[in-house]
Formats: structure tokens, sequence, C-alpha cells
């Protein structure tokens, strides 16, 4: 504890930090899971290939990632941009199948309805079968999200910023409450992080929460 | 209008849904295309708004092929209600109404608007509104269906089996409050069901169609019922089909007999048989056996026997004459006038006597 107050200023540089480093792929990943997903609902051959890819790239060692991306991205080893595209492969990885399950569940007599509607292939998507998808698709994201939280940790390990830097630093220099510190405030962000995800969803679905027979008439 | 043009429809793996259609559905009538499963009637309904595209031949709304523009704009012309209503389950019911007219680029005022004046039409209490169609009972989601499939207006209605998902007497009303809409609104309805009953019932047209896609008759219900061209049409209208015939007969040719009323608190009168007991508007109320009461005693509810069905001698048809008849149980009929007042009594035997005399009428013309 005391360690903790002493260290006010690092420890919420460090966080400030984590989150760079995993708010950006959980977005730009969600945005490229959704067309992927897309993709991945139009045949059964699309469906098992990406879903394949995905799973493989969701294999490859994080570690050997953040050391495999600088030599392809022409980066150089400490760029924030290795940890991002790195933990955007990992969410859309994730990702894709969430989406692909999350519009095929939309029942087919909706989508038929929609299009007798007059609804055009890509208004269809947005206005009817999106929307009927995100509870599934939210249910991944935070999936995703505490996996990328945790993930950033690992970075530290080659020397990139984050509260993963706390447990580099506890080791070098042996100071057991920094490690202790760190792993509650990155469960402290993972949990802050699905509440908030949580609260988005309840906030677009409010068509989940009613049930079948309340204010029903006869 | 909309003309079927031998109008195929041939499935890449040589199954014929539809074969070689002619027809010609009238604007501001029902037509009901109906037959057993596989007789290509939903494929039918479902080219005329290109859900389905014909293999070969062509259908003409109001002179115009529908192939020739694009598919999503011809839709939004052309109100389409599916089985089971097909609501959108994460719109609520004003914004499921309003579907079309926000298609149609409507701004969200007008078209919510619209999609209240609707709820009103389709008989949907305005407090539905907020609602999701979880929340609305088999019934009310198709009420819901119909009134968003009139939201933009359009001429063409089109009905696919809207009403098999419902209980019996839901299904009954919700088709009664249709021929009611029908008459306030006049669309070209092309309604698709497997069910005799309701194509007579609905239909200003049928057309009963055979498997493999074929027309087996097109016609008028009393015709079908009346003049079935062969065994297929026959078997498919069913038993009963010369009861349910005089259901389009007219009773215009059928006069009324005298009978005795007693209105309720009046002294039982002294001779014995049945006695209808009206209220102090003539209204029917049940019947009297007076061999069973006390003469002169005071006519109250506990006297009443439950009558049968009425028939309305302003609107009715011989079926109903004949119902009233068989069903009362003096075995005389009564006939009520728009007003539900007694105008008079009908026998089983008159109304036969009408059916003849019409029939003999047309085997001399």
């Amino acid at each position: 504890m005391t360690w903790v107050l002493g260290n006010l200023d690092l420890i919420w540089e460090l966080l400030l930090q984590h989150l760079y480093f995993a708010l950006p792929p959980i977005v730009i990943g969600l945005v490229l899971a959704i067309p992927l997903g897309w993709v991945a609902n139009r045949s059964p051959v699309l469906r098992s290939t990406l879903l394949n890819i995905s799973g493989l790239l969701y294999t490859i060692p994080s570690l050997a990632l953040f050391v495999l991306l600088p030599p392809l991205l022409g980066t150089g080893i400490l760029n924030p941009a290795n940890v991002i595209v790195a933990l955007t492969i990992y969410t859309v990885a994730l990702l894709v199948r969430t989406v692909a399950d999350g519009l095929s569940a939309v029942p087919p007599i909706v989508v038929n309805s929609a299009t007798a509607m007059g609804y055009t292939p890509f208004r269809r998507f947005v206005g009817v079968e999106l929307p009927m998808a995100v509870p599934v698709i939210l249910a991944g994201l935070r999936v995703a999200s505490v996996s990328a939280i945790s993930l950033v940790t690992v970075g530290a390990v080659i020397g990139f910023g984050g509260l993963g830097k706390m447990f580099t630093d506890a080791f070098q220099r042996d100071i057991p409450a920094e490690t202790i510190a760190g792993i509650v405030l990155v469960l402290l962000l993972a949990i802050v992080l699905d509440g908030l995800i949580l609260l988005a969803g309840r906030a677009l679905t409010p068509w989940t929460r009613v049930g079948p027979s309340a204010g029903r008439a006869a | 209008m909309i003309e079927f043009r031998g109008v195929t429809k041939r499935y890449p793996d040589g199954t014929v849904a539809v074969d070689d259609l002619d027809l010609t559905i009238d604007a501001g009538n029902i037509t009901v295309f109906v037959g057993p499963s596989g007789c290509g009637k939903t494929t039918s309904l479902r080219m005329i708004n290109r859900m389905i595209e014909p293999t070969g031949g062509s259908i003409v709304v109001d002179g115009r092929d529908i192939m020739a523009g694009d598919a999503a704009e011809l839709r939004r012309g052309i109100g389409y209600v599916i089985q089971q209503a097909g609501l959108f389950p994460h719109r609520t019911i004003l914004d499921n109404i309003a579907t079309v007219p926000l298609l149609l680029g409507w701004s969200k005022a007008k078209a919510r608007k619209r999609a209240a004046e609707l709820m009103e039409t389709v008989g949907l209490a305005p407090e539905m509104a907020k609602r999701y169609p979880t929340q609305l009972s088999g019934g009310q989601q198709q009420r819901v269906g119909v009134a968003r499939a009139l939201a933009a207006d359009p001429p063409i209605l089109l009905m696919d089996e809207p009403f098999s998902a419902v209980d019996p007497v839901v299904r009954e009303n919700l088709q009664e409050e249709l021929l009611r809409l029908q008459g306030e609104l006049g669309k070209t309805i092309v309604f698709v069901t497997h069910d005799i009953d309701e194509a007579v019932k609905l239909g200003d047209k049928v057309a009963v169609m055979r498997v493999g896609g074929r027309l087996a008759q097109f016609d008028e219900p009393g015709q079908l019922l009346a003049r079935p061209v062969d065994d297929f049409v026959d078997n498919f209208v069913g038993r009963d089909r010369g009861y349910r015939g005089l259901g389009f007969r007219s009773s215009a040719a059928l006069t009324l007999g005298d009978l005795r009323t007693v209105a309720l608190g009046e002294a039982v009168p002294a001779d014995t048989g049945w006695v209808l007991v009206v209220d102090a508007e003539r209204r029917p109320q049940g019947w009297l056996n007076a061999a069973e009461s006390a003469p002169g005693a005071e006519v109250t509810h506990e006297h009443l026997v439950p009558g049968g069905s009425l028939y309305d001698a302003s609107s009715g048809s011989l079926r109903s004459a004949l119902d009233a008849a068989l069903s009362s149980p003096s075995g005389v009929g009564v006939a009520v006038d728009k007003n539900g007042e007694v105008a008079g009594s009908v026998s089983a035997d008159d109304v036969l006597r009408v059916l003849d005399d019409a029939r003999r009428d047309e085997t001399a013309a």
C-alpha cells in the first residue's frame, strides 16, 4: 500500500498507456470484423475459410507476434503500432466468428419480410440484420476486450509501457506489492470496460428485455 | 390489374413450381390462390413482387412488366403480409408500421403519424405503439403486419397465408376485419391460403391450383361450389359444398312468415307451442315453450330457452336463413331486420322452395 501511495503518478501514467494500447484495437477490430462476418455469412465455404484463418491467427503467441510484426510493417521494434496491430488481429480473430454467428441467428422470416418491404441489401444489413445481431456481437466483444486488456501486459516484456511494466519492474526490483497492485489494476480495468460494454448493450437493445407476456392483452 | 402471361417457374433441379400460368387479377378485388401444398400458390404470389423471379412468361402490373425496374422499388409499392407477421423484433410496433414510409424517404414525424393512424384503422389500441412485437399476441401481431403493409397506401396487397398461425376464433375475427377494411379501402388483394373455407369466404374470385403449378379453375366462389370443373376441384372444394354454396345465393326471393312474440314482463299466453320472447326494442331474447309454463304468469328470463342463429333479412343468404330454421329449438327460424328487431319467421321448407325455383330458372335460362 505504501508503494502504491508513493507511486500514484507512475501508476496513472501506466494506466493511460495501457488504455492507449488496448482501446484502439478493440474499436478497429470490431469495425473490421463486421464486414468480414457479413462475408463469412454469405456461404458455407467462405464461412469455414474465414473462421479457420481467424482461428489460426488467434493461436499465434502474442510475444512472437510483437517480434514478427516490426519487419513486416517496417516499424521500429518499440513502435506502439506493433502492439495495436497485433491486438487488432486477435480482436478480429475473435469477433469474426461472433459477428457471423450473430448474423446467421437472425430468423430468415425477418430477413425475408425486410426484403419484401423493399429494403435494399445494404440498408437491410444496417437496419435489420446488424441491430438484431447486437446481443451476440456484444457478448463476443466483452470477451475480446478483456482479452485485449490482458494481452497488453505481455508487451511490457519487450519494453512497451502499460500496466505490464509493473510486473517486469516488480520482478527486477523485487517489490511484491507492485505485482499485486498491477494485477488488481488490470482486473479493475477489465471489469470496468466489461461493465461499460454491458451498459452500452442494454441501451442498444431494449427489445431483448421485454418478456413475451409483459403487457399482453387477450 | 395484375396479369400473369404464360408464367413459369422452373428450378435448376428441374422442379416446376408454376407451369404456364395465365390469369388476370382485377383491380379492387380480393383474389385468392388456393390449393394443396406444392401447387405453386405461394410461388405465384411471391413472383408478383419479385421475391421469386419467373423463369418464363411475364407478369404485368397496370400495363408495366414487373421485371422492367428495380426490385426494391417495386416492393415498396406493393404491400406484403407474411405468415406469422414477420415483424422486426427490435423495433416498436409504431416503427414496424412506419417501415415502408421511412424507406420511401418520409420524415420520421410524418411516418410515425401515419403509423398511428393505421394502428387505429386495424383496431390496435394506441398504448401498443411503444411495445415490441414479442409483447403482442399472435392475432395482434398479424394486425400490425396488415398495418405495416398498408402504411404507404399501396394499390396492391399481397397476403401470404397471413392467418394460418392463429387460432380459429382469432382467424375468423381477422377475416371479418379484412373484409371490413377492404370495404373501405378497395385494394387489389392477392391472398394465398390452403384453406378452401377461407378462400370462398374472402375471395371475390378464387384460383384453385393443382400440384405441379397448374391452374385448375378460376371462378367466383359460388360458381366454384356449384360447378366444379373436374374431380380434383370437386374433391378439393370438399364436403358440404351444397350447403356452403347456399351462402352465395341471395335470399331476396324469400318471403317471411308471421311470428308470435311476447315481450319480457308480459303474461305467458294461454295456448300451447313455442312463442318468441322479445325485449322492449323487439329484439329476440329466446324462446318460451307455452305448454310448459303456467298461463298468465309474468314472462321472465327464467322461462327462456336459448334461440338458434338469427337470419338477417336485409343482407342474409339462403344459408343463414336455412341455418336459422335448423338451429332454432322451435324449428322456426327468426328473421331480424338491420336494427336487430324481429322481422318475421322463416322455415326450412321456404328456403328449399326458393332454392328449387332459382334452380328451375337457371336451367330454363
